[in-house]
């Protein structure tokens, strides 16, 4: 399996939202906690190590 | 009570190779010195003894383990110690322990047991002091006929040699020299013998330091290992708890990277975080206190010539997971039959370079390990942390996070892939006794009583045949399970055996070779290859 990165979102307006409303009201500390735990439950669901490997790699790629 | 093996002094005695000056001879010839009495020294010792290779074992000191020091002792090298005859004292002494609480800040983050599979004769862990070990093996080294155990005997030379290796040793009545055709250097992780050479251990050196407090006491903590992170009585660190016999609590502390190691143990500083811990009511003493760093390293060859490494020397690892003692006694378990074989002329030198091959392979998956454990317990950049206390929150709920927390994994010794001395499978197997992995153990049925499979291995090669297909010309001593044999059929699901499977076992338990016939050609031809032939 590879990393899908065709558009996938059912509703991407949603769930943009929704990302930014999880944050609201959060110190940046506990923004930062927030999202660890989100990729861990994420990361989880995918469990595929070469998609995730493949994921790790993108998010880094160019910072 | 038993014999108080923490103040025991061993005897120096005078040995007649140091004679040999005097007498106008040359420095007498051994096939194997051994150096350090610890227990991969000890270990190797023991069982090139029992395979009657005699062997001298020269240790600088006159004590043992300064300190309950190694603490978790894995099933295999219990196994291990069942083979040399002296498993059962080490097991009747120790403590035995499954359960494990993970706590985060204030709170219980989960629970686990190991749930040791049933069907072994060993649990997954005892936890017994360094010195009983090396006590116990001690004691039963001194009844071996070919083991000269040689105390306050200090390796002040090593000169390798094509057809010898010469031996400085300082005693308290001077120094003498001593010949032998191979040394193998158990003197760990400050090798002496590896530093007369100008050979190196190298690695990745952390700088965290952690105190280990060895406490006395009669409180009714239970018999679980407890790990803390960021607990209220010790902020921002790590706190380990874990029993030993005699009422003996190991406890030990991360104490950062700042901490200066002769303040952090005097006892007006280590009494205040151990009451933090236990309460104010907690009656105790304190057995032990040391501070210690770590580094996981390993030298780039664990062979030189007639020189050969084992335990420490050869390779570190940090404390957390119990592999450093655990892997040095597999070291140990790896070399003794080859050099036995080497030594009888049964096999070629060359064989001893599978040994550092194969531990060198086992070396980087316990320093693999190791370090991904030290990395979780001591995050070392800001990123880390966070996922590590992250990991840790949703463990309280979920219990894929509780498979990310890392306190230490089980110590389980490697399986040898692709080592050169395993024949391929050219017949489908499933299950894990693969060619390299060490042999599981099984409850077996013998003649109306209860035994266990790998007590009847022997000390040689064994062929392990399932089932009544006839096995003629076998060139190994064989071992035929029949069905009234494996009365739970736990053996046959282990080995994914069928009527008329034969596996080839080394003398270290390790399997190199399996078929689903017998063939004694290709027996033979397993046999060549495990033996370096």
């Amino acid at each position: 399996m590879t990393l899908n990165t065709d558009p996938a979102l059912a509703e991407p307006d949603e769930f943009y939202a929704a990302l930014i409303e999880m944050h609201r009201g959060l110190s940046p500390k506990q923004s930062e906690m927030v999202n660890a735990r989100l990729i861990l439950l994420l990361a989880n669901h995918i469990g595929d190590l070469d998609v995730l490997k493949e994921a790790l790699a993108k998010a880094r790629a160019g910072i | 009570m038993g014999m108080d093996y923490q103040t025991l002094v061993l005897d120096y005695r005078r040995a007649a190779d140091q004679d040999a000056a005097r007498n106008g001879t040359g420095p007498a010839m051994h096939p194997v010195i051994v150096v350090g009495a610890g227990p991969v020294g000890l270990t190797l010792a023991i069982d090139l003894a029992n395979r009657g290779i005699p062997v001298v074992l020269l240790d600088d000191s006159n004590r043992l383990s300064n300190g309950s020091r190694a603490i978790c002792f894995a099933k295999r090298t219990l196994e291990i110690f069942d083979r040399l005859g002296c498993g059962q004292r080490l097991v009747d002494k120790g403590v035995s322990w499954n359960l494990g609480k993970v706590f985060f800040g204030d709170d219980l983050a989960y629970s686990f047991n190991l749930l040791p599979e049933s069907g072994h004769r060993r649990p997954a862990f005892i936890n017994l002091q360094q010195y009983y070990v090396e006590g116990y093996l001690a004691d039963h080294a001194a009844t071996l006929p070919h083991l000269d155990i040689r105390w306050l005997n200090r390796v002040a030379g090593v000169v390798p040699g094509a057809d010898f290796t010469e031996v400085a040793i300082d005693t308290p009545e001077g120094r003498y020299h001593l010949r032998c055709r191979y040394l193998v250097a158990c003197d760990g992780a400050r090798s002496g013998v590896r530093g007369l050479l100008g050979l190196e251990s190298k690695g990745r050196v952390f700088n965290d330091r952690f105190l280990i407090a060895d406490v006395k006491m009669t409180a009714a903590f239970p018999t679980e290992r407890w790990f803390w992170f960021d607990p209220p009585f010790h902020r921002n660190q790590s706190v380990l708890l874990h029993k030993q016999p005699d009422d003996v609590w190991r406890i030990d502390f991360q104490l950062g990277r700042d901490a200066d190691p002769e303040i952090e143990k005097q006892p007006d500083r280590v009494i205040p975080r151990i009451r933090a811990l236990l309460g104010a009511d907690v009656d105790f003493t304190l057995e032990w206190v040391s501070v210690y760093t770590f580094a996981c390293s390993r030298m780039e060859r664990f062979r030189h010539g007639p020189v050969l490494f084992a335990g420490d020397s050869a390779h570190g690892v940090s404390p957390f997971g119990a592999r450093g003692a655990n892997s040095g006694v597999q070291d140990a378990d790896n070399l003794a039959w080859k050099l036995a074989l080497v030594l009888g002329g049964d096999a070629p030198d060359s064989l001893l370079d599978s040994y550092a091959a194969e531990r060198e392979y086992a070396a980087d998956e316990n320093i693999l390990n190791s370090t991904r454990a030290t990395d979780f317990i001591s995050p070392t950049s800001h990123a880390s942390r966070v996922f590590r206390d992250a990991t840790l929150q949703l463990a309280k709920d979920y219990a894929f996070a509780r498979r990310l927390v890392n306190s230490g994994r089980l110590s389980v010794p490697a399986v040898l892939h692709g080592s050169g001395l395993n024949t391929p499978d050219a017949d489908v197997f499933a299950g894990s006794m693969v060619p390299g992995a060490p042999a599981a153990d099984a409850p077996l049925r013998i003649d109306g009583g209860d035994d266990w499979f790998l007590n009847r291995l022997g000390s040689d090669f064994t062929l392990l045949a399932f089932g009544e297909d006839p096995v003629t010309d076998c060139p190994v001593p064989l071992l035929r399970i029949t069905p009234t044999m494996d009365s739970q059929g736990l053996l046959t699901t282990r080995f994914d055996a069928l009527p008329g499977t034969v596996y080839l076992l080394r003398p270290d338990q390790h399997v190199c070779a399996r078929w689903r016939r017998y063939d004694p050609a290709a027996v033979q031809a397993a046999l060549n290859r495990a033996k370096g032939r």
